[in-house]
């Protein structure tokens, strides 16, 4: 039993900076702005939240920074596509690249260097239930907001005004700015927003999940959360379905191989990635819906006439 | 006004003169690594081996370096700009480098390179590497005798020879203490994945694993040792600092006094292009200090290194392949190219090697 429950908690620990990340960037796509800089928003977050917990000694400081940072390097990116209408694709690259190497620079002083780790929660008499105390009540916080946040989104996109708002935003820009919404500043927050997010996400890797600082420690993450928001269809519930599918099989082969089944280990590797576009695309193939859920308007500049 | 210019002018004229007078009487030398040097594992090491060149020959050299160039084309282009840049020796550190050294040594027959854990040479080009199986030897004893389940955990990158002659070595070692010793060997197919490696550590504790090895570069392996309150060892940097109950010891590569000696050398100019594989007995590899290991173990430990470097080979026979057919006769010692070519398990080994 206590190998299952280990299990459990091992995806856990792996689908929450993917769900994180993709929540974040699920908000900003259906406000009709790509960004691919996650990656970047990410390795930025984690080298912020390593080096604040670092310093300070606490890492609730070190989540605080981690967030602060991604939001505040993808005030960058909106600057660029949003005000100076530059083309998101390229913009949202170079703000990967220059992540991945600003972040490389501040950090050097942290290479080597052994962080903090955020306390798994612990509560008295429930943490100690055989098997759904630790499941339930013994995780890090970072898992809790994951899927706090997944639900708050879900019930702003769809059950909110606002969320409606911001949909038709992601829809049709010029209908929305004809209506007389407030298109950039409605995007400035999804984008922020998203940067926030995907700074937690990095957070998590550098306070939660592997308590250190090392460059290009987010390893392509921001890369899988970002394909987690298109095969999920822009749908929350979807999107933690995706990210902890991923997980289970992330986590499914490392088991396979130390069980010794005799399946090469590449072909292993590749499953996670493989099982995750088959169920998401099963899971959305009415081609209706996914028409409807795909935001009209995603990846065009929009410039106001006045 | 217009003297006072002039006046500066020629003073940092003179100045910058004197600067470059200066330069020219040191020898430049250089490094290109396929990592970040940020990665506390093999790209830092072998740029600690640099900075102890700069301490130790202090003004005789300058040096410079260049990091995260990946194998391929873009290596020629590392090290044709370095040579450009008045580089005297350059040192590539990573296999993929080999053919574009080979390539840009032939055009500059003045510049005196060196390729780490390559195979090919040139009338300016030598290589060198690190016989790291020795020290895995050695963490093989130390974890048949500390594991309580007698399994291991094995996370390994790639199924390459230098790889695959680590996990024999390792075996060997295991097995000459405990000969029912088990290891669970799990690919990660990355050099570099903290995420990754951390999970795979979690995978095989779960599976009844109590000791942990790694041949990849991130500590967090060590630290869900230390969070489960397992052993484990490091790689290629000391890791103490991150699993300070858990690490038992850690192979390192110390590249600084190879670095500093063919430096030397070139700067005296008795440099010649050599085919030199170094291992405990150099100094160039290291076990960190043995810690949280009875005294016994800690013993036995230290023997088996002073054995390796007096010259014993831990591939010595008489050992068998991983089917049971022979490959060694007894007292019978594997030869350097079998090694470097290796491409199968001793027997013991439970896993299938990927091809």
């Amino acid at each position: 039993m206590d190998i299952t429950v280990n299990i459990l908690l091992t995806i856990a620990t792996a689908a929450t900076p993917l769900l994180i990340a993709a929540i974040g960037e699920l908000v900003v796509e259906r406000s009709g702005v790509l960004n691919l800089g996650v990656e970047g928003m990410m390795i930025m977050g984690a080298v912020a939240g390593f080096g604040a917990g670092y310093l300070t000694g606490s890492p609730w400081i070190g989540l605080l920074a981690a967030i602060a940072m991604g939001a505040l390097f993808s005030l960058l990116f909106a600057v660029m596509t949003l005000s100076l209408a530059t083309n998101q694709v390229a913009t949202g690259l170079s703000l990967t690249l220059l992540g991945l190497g600003l972040s490389g620079m501040m950090g050097t002083s942290f290479v080597g260097q052994p962080g903090v780790r955020l306390p798994n929660l612990d509560i008295p008499g429930l943490s100690s239930i055989p098997i759904v105390g630790k499941l339930i009540f013994g995780q890090d916080p970072i898992f809790y907001i994951s899927i706090a946040l997944t639900a708050a989104v879900t019930w702003f996109l769809f059950k909110t005004r606002t969320g409606l708002t911001l949909r038709s935003i992601g829809d049709s820009h010029t209908s929305a700015h004809a209506l007389g919404i407030k298109v950039i500043r409605y995007r400035y927050l999804a984008v922020i927003f998203g940067g926030a997010c995907a700074g937690l996400a990095g957070g998590h890797l550098s306070l939660v999940y592997t308590p250190q600082w090392v460059e290009n420690m987010s390893a392509g993450r921001g890369w899988i959360a970002l394909a987690l928001v298109v095969f999920a269809s822009w749908r929350p519930w979807r999107v933690l379905a995706g990210a902890y599918i991923f997980g289970a099989v992330w986590i499914g082969q490392l088991h396979a191989q130390a069980f010794g089944i005799p399946v090469p280990s590449q072909m292993l590797s590749s499953l996670p990635y493989l099982a995750t576009v088959v169920v998401l695309v099963l899971i959305s193939r009415n081609k209706r819906l996914t028409m409807m859920n795909t935001p009209a308007s995603l990846g065009q500049p929009f410039v106001p006439d006045r | 006004m217009k003297k006072l210019l002039i006046a500066l002018m020629t003073t940092t004229a003179a100045l910058s003169m004197a600067a470059s007078a200066q330069a020219a009487d040191k020898l430049k030398a250089c490094w290109v690594y396929t990592g970040p040097i940020g990665d506390f594992g093999y790209s830092y090491q072998h740029d600690q081996g640099r900075l102890e060149v700069e301490k130790a020959l202090g003004d005789k050299v300058e040096t410079a370096y260049l990091e995260n160039v990946s194998e391929g084309p873009d290596a020629d282009r590392a090290f044709e700009r370095l040579a450009r840049e008045g580089c005297k020796i350059i040192f590539g550190t990573s296999f993929g480098f080999m053919d574009a050294e080979v390539k840009v040594a032939k055009k500059f027959p003045k510049v005196m390179f060196e390729h780490a854990t390559g195979y090919k040479t040139g009338d300016n080009l030598g290589i060198y590497n690190a016989r790291f199986y020795e020290g895995r030897y050695v963490l093989g004893q130390i974890a048949a005798k500390e594991s309580k389940s007698g399994v291991a955990g094995y996370i390994v990158s790639f199924p390459i020879p230098e790889v695959v002659m680590g996990i024999n070595s390792f075996m060997l070692g295991a097995q000459s203490i405990n000969p029912n010793f088990k290891a669970k060997i799990v690919w990660v197919n990355s050099w570099f994945d903290p995420g990754k490696e951390a999970d795979a550590a979690k995978a095989l504790f779960d599976q009844g694993a109590d000791i942990i090895v790694q041949h990849t570069d991130s500590t967090a392996a060590l630290q869900v040792a230390e969070e489960r309150k397992l052993h484990g060892f490091g790689q290629s940097s000391d890791m103490i600092k991150f699993a300070p109950n858990a690490q038992l010891t850690s192979l390192t590569d110390e590249w600084g006094p190879y670095y500093i000696s063919r430096v030397q050398a070139a700067i005296d100019g008795t440099w010649k292009p050599d085919n030199v594989w170094l291992g405990i007995k150099d100094g160039a590899v290291k076990l960190a200090p043995y810690t949280n290991m009875p005294a016994d173990v800690k013993a036995m430990a230290e023997a088996t290194e002073k054995k390796i470097a007096g010259g014993w080979n831990p591939f010595t026979g008489p050992i068998a392949k991983q089917d049971g057919s022979a490959w060694l006769k007894d007292g019978e010692v594997a030869d350097d190219g079998t090694l470097l070519g290796m491409n199968f398990y001793v027997k013991g080994v439970d896993d299938k090697l990927p091809q």
